[in-house]
């Protein structure tokens, strides 16, 4: 099963659309709820940092019976230190993203605590790609 | 000690905005924050979220994390873009007058439960 999501740059009025809809999929073909959790957590912050940082972005969506994988690409600023950008409470959120309740460096970090894969890549002025793989069992 | 949101609504004096029919939800525990990235890191179920933050990404957070009660404090405006998404996860939505503060205060006091 695939989809694929587009997200705006900016946008945070729909951020959160496509994890809302990957829940309701996850939830009819009765995946744990507990899993479901960790997925969406993963998914819903990586959106709202594609919105917060990039321009424009791409979601994929990849459900197997096995696993869940997610993949979001995005074109923008890029990330110049990975291992930074990993790290709790930094970040280079506007005052913008934090009024939204965000921007506190707490996203990568929570979303790798939820993935079972997490795969983190970017081109400085170009943009960034993040994998992050659930296993349903 | 559980409390139904129906015993949440009452105790700060709060005005129902939405989810009227899930007020005998019972919860144990209550988390407050305007910080919705903390939010997502709970793994509590039975969970109230008492916070100032009043747009859409309250509710989306509340969604993901499967929060079915958000006590908005300090009167904060609630539009109905969030109203309309509540509903749609049936989700119970309650506003006060009340600080963070007190509001927390006041559910401690009666055996809600912190997750921390």
């Amino acid at each position: 099963m695939k989809f694929e999501y587009k997200i705006e740059g900016g946008d945070f009025t729909h951020a959160g659309y496509a994890s809302s809809q990957v829940k309701k999929v996850l939830k009819q073909l009765n995946v744990d709820p507990k899993l479901i959790k960790r997925v969406v957590v993963c998914l819903y912050e990586a959106e709202v940092n594609v919105v917060a940082h990039a321009c424009s972005g791409t979601i994929y969506i990849d459900i197997s019976t096995e696993r869940i994988k997610m993949k979001l690409e995005d074109k923008g600023l890029g990330i110049p230190d990975i291992d930074l950008a990993m790290k709790k409470g930094y970040s280079t959120a506007s005052s913008a993203v934090r009024e939204m309740g965000f921007g506190a460096g707490m996203g990568l970090p929570n979303i790798k605590n939820n993935a079972d894969e997490f795969n983190l890549s970017s081109v400085v002025d170009q943009g960034t790609v993040l994998e992050i793989v659930v296993y349903f069992k | 000690m559980a409390m139904t949101l129906k015993e949440v609504a009452d105790i700060l004096d709060a005005k129902v905005l939405c989810g009227e029919d899930h007020l005998d939800y019972e919860i144990d525990f209550a988390f407050s924050s305007d910080l919705m990235s903390d939010v997502l890191t709970t793994q509590t179920d039975r969970m109230l979220l008492i916070t100032g933050l009043a747009n859409v990404q309250a509710i989306r957070t509340a969604e993901m994390s499967d929060i079915h009660c958000i006590v908005f404090v300090r009167n904060k405006e609630v539009t109905q873009p969030m109203i309309d998404l509540a509903r749609e996860n049936s989700m119970v939505l309650l506003q006060c007058k009340n600080s963070m503060f007190k509001a927390s205060g006041l559910l401690y006091e009666k055996g809600l439960k912190p997750i921390f």
